[in-house]
């Protein structure tokens, strides 16, 4: 409601409460809008290491009564793996995944409340969860705090075994908190836990114990924790420069840095672009092994779990077809990242030299927002 | 020890009280306050010639504080139009104080919302922080003396509504 | 004697730079514009974001944190 005549009492309270590091001082009618309404029409592509996987993707959001807005999107990856791991084990397969998500932001004042319900489904694999944010302004909407909460529940199955039927839960738990440093700068911190308990491996997938094949054998539990910290600043030439580190870690021995650097600037009244580079590096998991010279409980020779780099080179563009402010606008999309990873103890078993593939990842969308 | 441990208690109680008037005290009055004299200032319109709040005395003025990059701003501007336009001939002023950096944006974008009333041009801030603004877009209400007498900060879809009611009661 | 002196004076020391620290927020809101422009956001929220994020989570042991909002897909 209107903030209208003020009683004294509210207005001294308002004082006291300026004191306060003025936390509630600059509170007023609404700090938060809705999200805007869009809608997005998505053409993705993976190829790297012998897996292509693309798709189509669609979202559309659209508010209601300018109180909730709505968003539903519907993802389509069609994967066709002949990757080293199942080029040297077993026989190159196609399927396809597909997954659909519903969200609900609801705004109140300086808070933003989202629900969202996700689903994926692939014919071995199905995935369904469920997602609640909450993100409160404050400080004169200088700082935004975000708690979520994700819970995963996951079916997992195996082609041609229909006797094999397991399943995996997850949670994960975010908080973050995003602050306005300068006219020109702003910073965010974001923390996540993710837990997850269950079949955790794939069922395809196998690890080699001296010399020999044998089926994975990863932890039935899993704990991992993340922290990110990013920085944003516009240079004054309508260009932004954007840094970020993550560090993460997890209860199966995995350390991993990611950092990236990225630069954005408008060309003309119609074009942004951004540029950005990205270093990732993890330390293999605990019961990861090459060639294992040992028995042990568990063991995987997961390639994802291994030790190994990859530096990434993407650059993006959006160009603005039309645009009507305050009406709609209408813009074209397009993306491309390259990546080259780097293993450090995963070898090639047909070449015995340690692994490393080139991947390329394209996006090309329109989007449109009204 | 006795005499000594009763002064310091008095004074640590005097001085915890004194200093928590002073945290009280301390804060600065906000400019913009219910029933106080609306702070006058001169601005250059978009049109061109200068325009100055004093000068509006005898009039019921609102003055509402907007931006380009501001949405809600851009969804209240044709509603702001539509009172303006009502209103006018009885002694309704509308100040459409306008915060960009660039001038030629908010020339732009207030052509492209038909904006019927008068836009001025705050570039420096200057009366944006004469008026200790706290919120992006805000409204406020002068009567016909000079004094403020109602303060909307944001806007949300209905409160115009609010607006008329309250620019009839004190054309009145 | 001396220590409860030093003390009260910290104490009130310390109250009294409190009473002229009451920070207040010192980007206005009428200073936002370079802040509302799309190049300064973190997320553009778009799917291809969240592609990014799931060839990302799918090819690399790390996850979390990212700030996008995803859900699980754990796919194999």
């Amino acid at each position: 409601m209107a903030a209208i005549e003020r009683p004294f009492s509210a207005r001294l309270f308002r004082r006291l409460a300026a004191l306060l590091g003025g936390v509630f001082a600059a509170a007023g009618a609404h700090a938060v809008d809705l999200p805007e309404d869009r809608a997005e029409l998505l053409y993705h592509s993976y190829t790297g290491g012998g897996v292509t996987a693309n798709g189509p993707a669609l979202l559309v959001r659209k508010s209601v009564m300018d109180k909730v807005s709505l968003q539903g999107s519907y993802y389509v990856d069609s994967v066709s793996n002949a990757s080293i791991d199942v080029v040297t084990t077993a026989s190159p397969y196609r399927e396809r995944r597909t997954e659909y998500a519903l969200t609900a932001d609801y705004v109140y004042r300086d808070s933003q409340i989202t629900l969202s319900t996700s689903s994926g489904k692939e014919p071995d694999y199905t995935a369904n969860s469920f997602s609640f944010d909450v993100s409160q302004e404050s400080f004169g909407g200088m700082t935004t705090t975000s708690l979520g909460f994700t819970r995963g529940t996951d079916t997992v199955g195996k082609h041609n075994s229909p006797e094999f039927a397991d399943t995996a839960k997850h949670w994960q738990y975010r908080f973050g908190v995003t602050q306005i440093l300068t006219k020109t700068w702003i910073a965010s911190a974001n923390f996540e836990a993710i837990a997850d308990d269950g079949y955790l491996q794939s069922p395809y997938r196998v690890a080699r114990v001296f010399g020999a094949a044998v089926p994975e054998r990863d932890p039935r539990t899993r704990s991992s924790r993340a922290m990110k910290f990013r920085l944003l600043g516009d240079l004054g030439h309508r260009d932004a420069i954007r840094g970020e580190y993550r560090y993460f870690w997890d209860t199966w021995g995995i350390k991993a840095h990611t950092a990236e650097l990225g630069y954005s600037r408008y060309f003309g009244d119609a074009i942004l672009a951004d540029t950005y580079v990205r270093y990732y590096t993890q330390t293999h998991a605990l019961f990861y092994s090459d060639n294992a010279q040992q028995e042990t409980t568990y063991v995987s020779r997961n390639r994802q779990l291994s030790s190994f780099n990859s530096i990434g080179l993407g650059g993006k563009i959006a160009y603005t077809v039309r645009k009507v402010p305050g009406r709609y606008e209408v813009k074209l999309n397009g993306g491309y990242q390259y990546v080259r990873f780097k293993f450090s103890d995963f070898t090639d078993v047909r070449t015995g030299n340690l692994y490393a593939n080139n991947a390329s990842v394209l996006q090309m969308f329109v989007s449109a927002t009204f | 020890m006795n005499n000594h441990s009763l002064t310091t208690r008095r004074q640590l109680l005097q001085a915890s009280a004194g200093t928590a008037l002073a945290l009280v005290a301390g804060r600065a009055l906000p400019a913009i306050q219910p029933s106080a004299t609306a702070p006058d200032f001169t601005l250059r319109t978009m049109g061109g010639p200068n325009m100055r709040l004093a000068e509006q005395r005898g009039r019921v003025v609102m003055i509402n504080f907007w931006a380009t990059w501001c949405g809600p701003c851009r969804q209240e501007m044709p509603q702001l139009s539509k009172i303006y336009d009502k209103y006018r001939g009885s002694g309704f002023v509308l100040m459409g104080v306008n915060v960009d950096d660039d001038v030629r944006n908010a020339t732009e974008v207030a052509a492209k919302l038909a904006v019927s009333f008068p836009v001025l041009l705050d570039t420096d801030k200057t009366v944006s922080k004469l008026y200790d603004l706290t919120t992006m877009p805000s409204t406020v209400l002068v009567d016909r003396d000079g004094k403020v007498r109602y303060l909307h900060r944001g806007y949300l879809a209905g409160y115009e509504d609010t607006y008329e009611k309250q620019v009839r009661e004190l054309l009145k | 004697m001396s220590a409860r002196r030093f003390f009260i004076v910290g104490t009130l020391l310390a109250l009294a730079a409190l009473s002229g620290c009451a920070i207040q927020p010192w980007v206005k809101p009428y200073e936002r514009e370079r802040l509302a422009d799309p190049i300064m956001s973190f997320s553009r929220g778009s799917l291809a974001e969240k592609h990014n994020e799931h060839v990302r989570n799918v090819r690399e042991g790390a996850r979390g944190a990212t700030g996008v909002q995803g859900g699980g897909c754990g796919c194999n």
